[in-house]
Formats: C-alpha cells, structure tokens, sequence
C-alpha cells in the first residue's frame, strides 16, 4: 500500500562530473609532471630559469642575428674588427659556410668533377635507402649490389683514371666526401671482420686464439691517433724500400682494423650469450662449423647485439674526424682549415663553422642510432626477458 | 676453423682419412698460420733493418737521456726545463695525461650521474632537459667538442687586459688565473692533523658500524668525521697563528702575474672530454638504475625506509654492480680520447711524444713508448675498477 | 687466420694498385712513376700554399717545379704533399715524397741522420712578431720577458727559442701547436704575444692575419735558418739532380738568362751561355747527370731563373716584399754562390 514513489531515489545515473580542475587537462599534466613535491617544483623554476637564460639568446644568435650571406668577413665582424656589422654585434656567422660551403663537400676535389662524387651519393642513397626498409622486396640483391657492386662503381668514378675520366689523387678529396667514405669502408670492413676476430677468440685452436686475443686487446688498450699515426709513418719503415702506398688508403686501413677490434667484442658478447643448447643441438644435425656458425649461432648472436654493433658504427663514424690529426682533411679538418683563412677569420667563424659540422655529424650519428632502435624492436621476436 | 669440435660421426669404425680428422687439421691450420705470421713478421722486421740502415738511421733508446732543448707549457709537480732530458719529457707528459684523465673521469662521472639520474625524474622538464643534453653529445665526434671549447669559446674571451675579474681570479683568453694559498713556517702541522683526521674519521666509522650492528644504536657518523675533517687542522692553524698568505694574480706587463693559471688548452680538452664522456656516464647509469627491481625500493619501502635511505641503501649499491663494468670502459675510453689534446697543442704524452720523434727522428722507440705506456694506463684502470668491481660484487650465501 | 687472410689480401691488392716498385735510384723511381712527389708546406703564404682551385704557388713550389722541369722537360709533371712540421721527415723517410723543400733547416743532426741537404736556396734567420697596437712600447725582443710565444713544434724554431730566452735569462711561456695553421689561428685570437719562427715566414703568416698593419716583426734575428731542399741520405745521383738545379737557376740569373730571353739565348754566342744552355758540340753536362742536355733550359722556361722566382713570389712582385738581402748574388753582397757549371 505504501506508496513507493520516493522521489529522492534516483532512476537514472547522474551525468559524470568533469573532475576538479587540479585533477584534469593540462593542470593535471603539470602537477603531476612537474610540481609533484616542492623539490619538484624547484627543480622545474630551476629548468625554467635554465632555459629562459639560454634558449632565446641561442634562436637570437643562431638566426636573427646571424648573418646569412656575404662574400669575405666583413659580414661576420664589428667596425672595430674590421667588418660592417655594428659594434657589440654577436651572431652566427652562416655567410662563411655558405660560401664554403661546396669545399666542406668535396675537398679540393676538382670543382668540374664534382658530378662524379654527386652520382655516387645518388647511387649511395639509391641502394641504401631500400635496403634500410624492412617491406621492400629482393633485399640480398639489393645488398650484394651494395657491398660489392658499388664500391667497384664508386672507386672507379671517385678515383678515375680510366674511360677517359681523369685520376684525382686522394690528397684532393675532402670534406664530407673524406668523412662518408671511410667510414662506408670502415663499416664494412669491420664487421665481417670482427666476426671473424670474435670467432677467432673463442676458437679451441689456442694459436689462432692467442693471436686474435693479442690484436685485440693490444688496439684496444691504445687510443686511435696512436693507430693512425702508426699507419701513416710506421708502415712505410714495414715495406721494402720504394714501396709506398696512398696516405688515404693506410687511415682507411687503421681505422677499420681499430673499429675491427672494437666490433669483435661486441660481437663476443653476442655469442657469449647464445645457450649451449643451441650449438649442441646444431652438432647433433650434423652441421659442419661453417653452417652452424653462419646458419645457427651468428644470425642470433648478432641480432642480440645489434645496438651494440650500431654504436660502434656510430663511434667509427665519429672517429673519422681524428684523421685530421694526420693532415688528411674530412669534414672537421676541411671546416677548421677554412676558419683560419684570413678571408674569413672573425671571432664568430670558428663556432659558426663547428656549429655545423656539429649538425653534419649529429644527423649522421642520431640517425644511425634511431634505426638502431628502430631495428631492434622489429627484430625482436620475444627471447628476451 | 675450429672444426674439431664436432665429433666426427664413426670414428674408428671407417677408415677417415688423416685430412678428415678435425683435430689433425686444426693443427695444420694452426702450422700454416704461425708459418705465415712468421714469415711476414720475419719481412717487416727485414724491410725495417734495411730501410733503417740505408737511412743511416740509429736504433735504441738511449737517445731519452740526451738534453730535450724545448720547453714544455704546462709541467705541473716537476720542474722541467728545456735542460732536462728527454726522458723527463716523456715523464712530464705521462702527467700531464694522468692529470686531465683523473680530473676529467671525476668530473664527468659527476655530470654523469647527475644527467642519467635526471633521465629518471618523474619532472617532465628534467627528464626531457637530460634526454637533449645525453642526445646532443653522444652523436658529435669528442674532438669537435674539444675544437668547441677551445675556438669556440675560450678564444673568444677578452684579451689580458680586459680580463673578466672573478672572486680572487681573473678568466680572459690566456686562461683561467686563480689565487692560491702559499703555506708559511708551521703550515705542515695541518698536514699532519688533516692526515689523522682523515683516519681518525675512518676510525669512527669503524667503530659506529660495530656499534650499530651489536645494538642498534646509530651514531652520526657524517656529522663527526666532518667535525674531524674540517676542525682538526683548523686548529693546527690556529695553533700556528695561521702561516699562510694568499698569492693573488694580478695584471701586470704582458699578461697577469702571480697566482695559479690553468690554460685554455687544458680547461677545452678537460671540459670537453668531462662534457662528451658524462653523456655515455649518463646512459649507463640510467640502464643501471632501471636494472635493479621494481620490487627492490617497494619491498624497502614497506620496511619502512624513506626514499632517501632507499636509494642509498638498496638501489645504488644494486646498481652499480651493472654500471661498473661499462664504466671501466668508459673511464679507459676518457683516458685515450685525452690524446686527441695534441689537437689543442696541450702538451700530453702523445703530443710531447711527438715534439721527441721530430726532434730526434726516432719514430720506432718514440711509438714502442706510446704504445707501452697506453697499454698500462689501460690495464692498470682497468685492474682498479676489476678490484673495485669485486669488492662490489653480490656476495651470495 | 681468416683476419690474416683478409688483411694480406688488402695489402696486397693496394700494394698492386699504387705501389711503385723499388729499384736503385730515385731518379729512375720519379722517371718511371712520370711525375714528381714533392714535399712542401701546407700553407705559408709566398712559399707554397694552395688556391680555391688546389693550385700551388710559392717560392718553394716553384722550386719543385724546376726540379720537375729538369728531369722530365715539363713542369706539370710535379704532384705536390703538403706537410706539417712535424710530418715532414718522417714522409721522406718513408718515401712518400721523392724530395722536401719546404722550409727546412739544414742542421748538422739531420744532415747525418737519414737525410742530405742539397743546398740553401734561402738563408733565413729566426724572428719575433708583436701586435703592435696592443703591446706598443715593445720595440726590442729583449722586452719579451714574462710573454705568451706561439711557436710550431718540431722545428728548430722551437728549439732556438728556449735557448734564446734562456740565455738572456728571460721567462716565457710556450703555446704550441703542430700545425703551421693552428699557430697562425691562435696567435690571431691573441691566444700569445709573441709569434715566433724564420723572418721569412713571419712577412708570410702577416699577410694571412685579420689586421696584417698592427703587427710588425721586431728586428732581432736570433739564428742563422739556412732553408734548403732534402733528400734521403745514400742517393747521390738524386742529390746531385736537385743540388744543381738550385745551382742552374742562380747561374741562369747571374747570366741574366731569363723566362722571356732563354729561347733567343739557345742561339747566344757566348760560351758560357752555350755550355749551361746545352748547346756546346758533343755537350755531357745534362746526360751526366742523368737528365737531358737542354734541362736548363726547361728549368728557366718554366719558372724563371733564382731571380725571378724570388721576386715573383716573395720579392718585390709579391705581397710579402722581401728585400733580397743575404740571398742576393755572391756578386751583389750576398751569400747565394753557383758552382760553375762545367
């Protein structure tokens, strides 16, 4: 008989309510990201103040005042320094890789030649880039063209001398050229050779092993400029009297054994961890050595290593520029030989100039490191913890 | 290769062939290579006598104890003089190396942590300020780093006479000049208390982990040894009626006089290698830190530790059982990047080296030196860090 | 194994691709290979230094040329090695360059050590330089006590400055650095007070700074820098080629032949004219030696006689204006002498 009709009992649910203000949106974001506790908080005015201090000078100095094209230093220095700019003036001086821009390419590297170099990187680039993407079909054509085809290609056309092109000695090269060029020769040099020097140390023959221990160890313990220097004064007292060969060629050749060394330990780590099942059960097929190391044991141990034979890439890469020690001019040596040319000297030049040679090398390297990771996750098929 | 680990199917049952025995061929590969390594080392050393003799070029190194006859810029804790030996040269750079190295290997360590703990913060701004700073200087060559450093922004610091004054210093393009303290009569007592203070200190500690372990009681130990530390040889001082006096640089004819001065070549290779290693440092750390469990701090924390006591306690020594041994490399690789001063005209082992084997066109001996003593910088980092890497490890039951 | 096998193989392949085979004497190497491998500077103004383009001139690179000129009637014929101070020796040494003539002082311990000098084709003597705008007053290098010197390791230069400085019981305070450019940059940047090393180089390196008029070279010459082409030691037939190409072009000048004359000469009455020309009956002077009879003559062709060198590049008709000085002929006052040809 009782009437139900309570009217203060809800039928329907109650819209949701926006939560308070501290606890949604972008108040929500910097409380929680950046004022979560009073040190919190502090470091964040800290970060703040860092970045107020220093950023806007830097767009100021990289951009707006930076100056942008010009024919000799005048545009990059003060009255009192001789230039056009008005006193107190600071800002990058872009004018001056501008218009060297072409030497820090290609060296002294003729200029009317410079489309042999132009159509190597285009084939560069042609074969490289389908081969970095994983969708892209006949990847072992596509490799063998690139690691043997190519370099034939590339080193008759940069080198020249035959079909009528005309030879271009080394000592002329420069610039980035210098800088791609070894290291492409020292990538792919170094890995395969590293695999063989990691095998080699863990191979039950105690004299090969000894001898790979000994390289290794021996070029790891002493810095690369001991190296090139070694190769470039040394070597020669090596050969019989007369018998010399191309400067370029012996840093090519001390930079790939010192990466060599570097990727063999990088690549012991990998089969290191490769369980003992793995080679047992290869044995047990009746595999010889070759095709359980080729078919069994590298193809895992190297995918487990792959950012670590990417960085030593990228430390390879980087370490070309120590060439300019031994008077052989890539990218940095070519940008620091240019900033003491009194065409261009002001106090802005040199850090204009290694501000890009920086960039140059940081594309490369951040690039390298990203597909890395890139690959890394694509490869990995679930083994890992 | 090393094919005779596979056990070859029926042995002894049918007749192999000697060629097919793994183990027989493993020697004769063996033979071959000692053969041919003979062979080659025999024609090098061969080609080196010949190529020496016709150059009319002496070997040995008894050339290091002849006069140097240049000068050396910076020979901190020896005095070295264009009279002294060539040897000493050698000595002075082998310092000099050992110096940035160790200077450098604090600092950036320093940097290090701080930089890969920061990755970690829950701060958005920290952690991403970190991420640019570790991305920006592990993708550049260490060398345009130092080039940085050195034309970048040293070089561009006021003239001598514009100096920039600091506290008790002066900083313009001929580097940095600081004052330094010049000790009097009397000053060595303070030595000799700051040394036991220091083991004193050592003793207290010592003593308060006994402490703690038999009761539970916890004495402030951090308090005490700085209490030691710092007011043990205060006191000497006072003692004494304080023996020292300060040396001020100041401006003065070409350049500022008196003080201690530490050049622009030192400060960009130092700062420069600090800088670029400290970012590797970082990356370890972080990889090191997010090693040790989740559930390492939460089951400290319900023991009712606060988060301070935690990391100190649980992480930290967890996790620098990862970070060490990357470490080590990164230390030796900090070591041998330092030869890259030579770039800067910072007089190291590889550049002094360099002025002796012009000097003396001895380029054999002066690479057999290089080489020698890279080598046991190496190891001999390399040795510590096993040491103190063992000393860290985790000591199962 | 397989790391020995890979490296023999890189050996040999580039042995196969750019190595000259060695025979007795680096004439025969030079006349063989086609071309000159000459050592030089990397970059001093009037000496050697390169263009936009990689083209070399200078006093030194001239030389080079004549030398290419004398053996193969053609002074294209030359490849040039720039080389720091510290990397000059040892690429001779090695044979990476057939000869050096940049700037190198011709002491007594490289003389015996490994090399030969084959003549002075510059005296030169050791100097300061000061940014007189900024440190005026100083007008003597006796003033320098307590100075920052910037100075190229390596060189004599180097060694003549400690000595110096300390027997005048001065203090100093050495910046160094292994590259000729480096020294120039930092002394540029004020990273020094002092520039030091042959006068010679000093009007050079002036010309390459942001304000060449505020500084000026103090007068004081501090060691005797006989500058001269090097070859290795034991390789007389060598020497000789580039001993008496320096010779035949001081003679050219002493006989006022010159690049414009030297082809109305050949047909010179003179005898003594005839006898350098090569154009005496029955003439050996040139074989002999192991080049052509008529080398002079493509020597002065191609560059001029000592005269004209110096002053196209360093003298008068350059931008570094040296005076001759003590590199004038014996005649004139100064210390170049020929030997006779004969």
């Amino acid at each position: 008989m009782a009437d139900n009709n309570l009217s203060f009992v809800r039928t329907e649910m109650l819209q949701g309510q926006t939560p308070p203000l501290g606890e949604r949106g972008i108040v929500r974001w910097i409380r929680i990201n950046l004022m979560a506790t009073p040190v919190d908080a502090a470091l964040t005015v800290f970060a703040l103040f860092l970045l107020v201090w220093f950023v806007p000078p830097m767009i100021n100095w990289l951009f707006v005042q930076a100056s942008w094209s010009g024919v000799d230093r005048a545009v990059c220095a003060t009255v009192s320094q001789g230039g056009t700019q008005p006193e107190g003036w600071s800002g990058a001086c872009w004018a001056y890789v501008n218009a060297n821009f072409n030497q820090f390419m290609y060296g002294r590297y003729p200029q009317d030649q410079h489309w042999r170099v132009n159509i190597v990187g285009v084939m560069f680039v042609v074969l490289l880039v389908p081969l970095l993407i994983p969708r892209i079909p006949f990847k072992s054509a596509n490799a063998i063209v690139f690691f043997f085809v190519f370099p034939i290609v590339a080193f008759f056309l940069l080198v020249g001398g035959w079909f009528g092109l005309p030879y271009i000695e080394t000592a002329t090269w420069g610039g980035l050229l210098v800088t791609l060029v070894l290291s492409f020769v020292g990538i792919s040099v170094s890995l395969p050779l590293g695999i063989v020097l990691a095998l080699g140390r863990r191979s039950k023959m105690p004299v090969i092993k000894m001898l790979c221990v000994v390289f290794i160890e021996m070029v790891r313990g002493i810095p690369l400029v001991t190296v090139l220097f070694m190769a470039s004064y040394m070597l020669p007292l090596f050969l019989p009297p007369g018998v010399t060969f191309d400067k370029f060629l012996r840093a090519l050749i001390g930079v790939a054994l010192f990466a060599s060394a570097y990727m063999a330990e990088v690549v012991r780590g990998g089969l290191q961890a490769i369980p003992k099942g793995q080679y047992e059960g290869a044995d047990s097929l009746g595999l010889s050595y070759w095709q359980k190391t080729g078919l069994i044991i590298l193809p895992q141990a190297l995918k487990m290593v792959i950012p670590g034979i990417v960085n030593t890439f990228i430390g390879l890469f980087k370490d070309t520029s120590l060439v300019s020690i031994i008077s052989m001019f890539d990218l940095l040596g070519t940008v620091r030989q240019h900033f003491n040319d009194a065409n261009w000297a002001s106090p802005q030049t040199p850090i204009s100039g290694l501000i890009f040679a920086g960039f140059v090398f940081w594309i490369f390297c951040f690039g390298m490191s990203r597909y890395s990771i890139f690959m890394e996750r694509r490869l990995d098929t679930g083994h890992k913890r | 290769m090393a094919s005779q680990d596979i056990t070859p199917a029926g042995t002894g049952s049918a007749k192999v062939s000697l060629l097919n025995d793994p183990r027989i061929r493993g020697y004769i590969y063996q033979l071959v290579v000692l053969v041919v390594l003979v062979a080659v080392g025999y024609w090098f050393v061969n080609n080196t006598i010949a190529n020496l003799q016709r150059a009319n070029l002496a070997t040995g190194f008894g050339f290091l104890d002849g006069r140097s006859g240049f000068d050396i810029s910076s020979h901190p804790f020896t005095d070295y003089s264009s009279d002294s030996t060539y040897i000493k040269a050698l000595y002075v750079g082998i310092l000099n190396t050992m110096l940035v190295a160790v200077v450098g290997i604090i600092t950036a360590t320093i940097i290090g942590f701080i930089i890969g703990v920061g990755r970690l913060s829950h701060n958005w701004l920290i952690r991403k300020l970190c991420t640019v700073y570790v991305e920006v200087f592990r993708n550049i060559p260490p060398l345009l780093v130092i080039f940085f450093w050195y034309s970048g922004v040293l070089a561009v610091l006021p003239q001598a006479r514009q100096s920039i004054a600091l506290p008790f210093s002066f900083l313009n393009n001929r580097g940095f000049f600081f004052a330094v303290p010049v000790f009097g009569q009397g000053a060595w007592l303070a030595g000799v208390a700051f040394v036991l203070a220091v083991i004193g200190a050592f003793l207290v500690r010592r003593w308060a982990n006994k402490r703690q372990m038999a009761t539970g009681q916890r004495f402030p130990v951090l308090w005490t040894s700085l209490a030691l530390i710092i007011g043990l040889p205060f006191l000497a001082f006072a003692l004494k009626g304080f023996p020292v006096t300060m040396n001020y640089p100041e401006l003065g004819g070409f350049n500022i006089k008196g003080g201690a001065l530490v050049g622009p070549e030192f400060m960009s290779l130092y700062l420069a290698l600090s800088f670029y290693t400290a970012s590797f440092i970082a990356e370890i750390v972080r990889a090191g830190i997010r090693g040790v469990g989740k559930g390492q701090s939460e089951a400290s924390h319900a023991l009712g530790l606060r988060a301070g006591t935690t990391t100190r306690l649980v992480v930290v020594p967890q996790a620098l059982r990862i970070i060490i041994p990357p470490l080590t490399s990164q230390y030796l690789n900090l070591t041998k990047n330092s030869s890259l001063a030579v770039a800067v005209g910072y007089p190291d082992l590889f550049a002094v080296g360099g002025t002796i084997l012009n000097q003396t066109g001895r380029s054999i001996e002066v690479v057999a030196i290089f080489i020698v003593i890279y080598l046991s910088l190496s190891v001999l980092t390399s040795l510590f860090m096993n040491w103190f890497n063992a000393k860290m490890a985790l000591v199962e039951r | 194994m397989k790391n020995l096998v890979l490296k023999s193989v890189l050996g040999v392949s580039a042995l196969l691709l750019l190595a000259s085979a060695a025979s007795a004497g680096t004439l025969d190497d030079v006349k063989k290979k086609g071309f000159l491998q000459c050592g030089v500077n990397t970059g001093l103004a009037g000496f050697a230094s390169p263009n936009d383009k990689g083209e070399w001139s200078g006093f030194d690179v001239d030389y080079c040329r004549a030398v290419a000129a004398a053996i193969f009637g053609d002074a294209t014929k030359v490849k040039f090695t720039p080389l720091s101070a510290k990397d000059r020796l040892p690429a001779l040494q090695s044979g990476e360059i057939d000869v050096l003539i940049r700037n190198t002082t011709w002491t007594l311990s490289r003389d015996s050590q490994g090399f030969d000098f084959t003549g002075v084709n510059y005296y030169d003597g050791q100097g300061f330089m000061i940014n007189a705008k900024k440190l005026s007053g100083i007008n003597s290098a006796l003033q320098l006590s307590g100075a920052s010197v910037c100075v190229q390791s390596g060189t004599t230069t180097e060694l003549n400055l400690a000595d110096y400085f300390k027997a005048n019981k001065m203090e100093y305070n050495p910046v160094v650095f292994e590259k000729l450019e480096e020294v120039n940059a930092a002394y540029d940047a004020g990273r020094c007070d002092v520039y030091t090393t042959d006068q010679s180089g000093l009007y050079a390196i002036r010309l390459t700074l942001s304000a060449p008029d505020d500084h000026v070279v103090l007068p004081e010459i501090i060691s005797k820098e006989p500058l001269g082409p090097v070859v290795r030691q034991g390789d007389s037939q060598w020497a000789h080629v580039i001993r008496w190409v320096h010779y035949a072009m001081l003679t050219a000048e002493e006989l006022g032949i010159t690049k414009a004359n030297v082809q109305d000469l050949i047909k010179s009455d003179s005898p003594e004219i005839k006898r350098v020309l090569g154009q005496e009956a029955n003439t050996k002077l040139g074989t002999d030696l192991g080049l052509t009879n008529d080398w002079v003559v493509n020597i002065v062709k191609a560059v001029g006689n000592y005269g004209e060198v110096f002053e196209s590049n360093i003298g008068s008709g350059s931008k570094l204006k040296i005076a001759r000085g003590i590199n004038a002929q014996w005649s004139k006052g100064g210390l170049q002498y020929a030997m006779p040809i004969r």
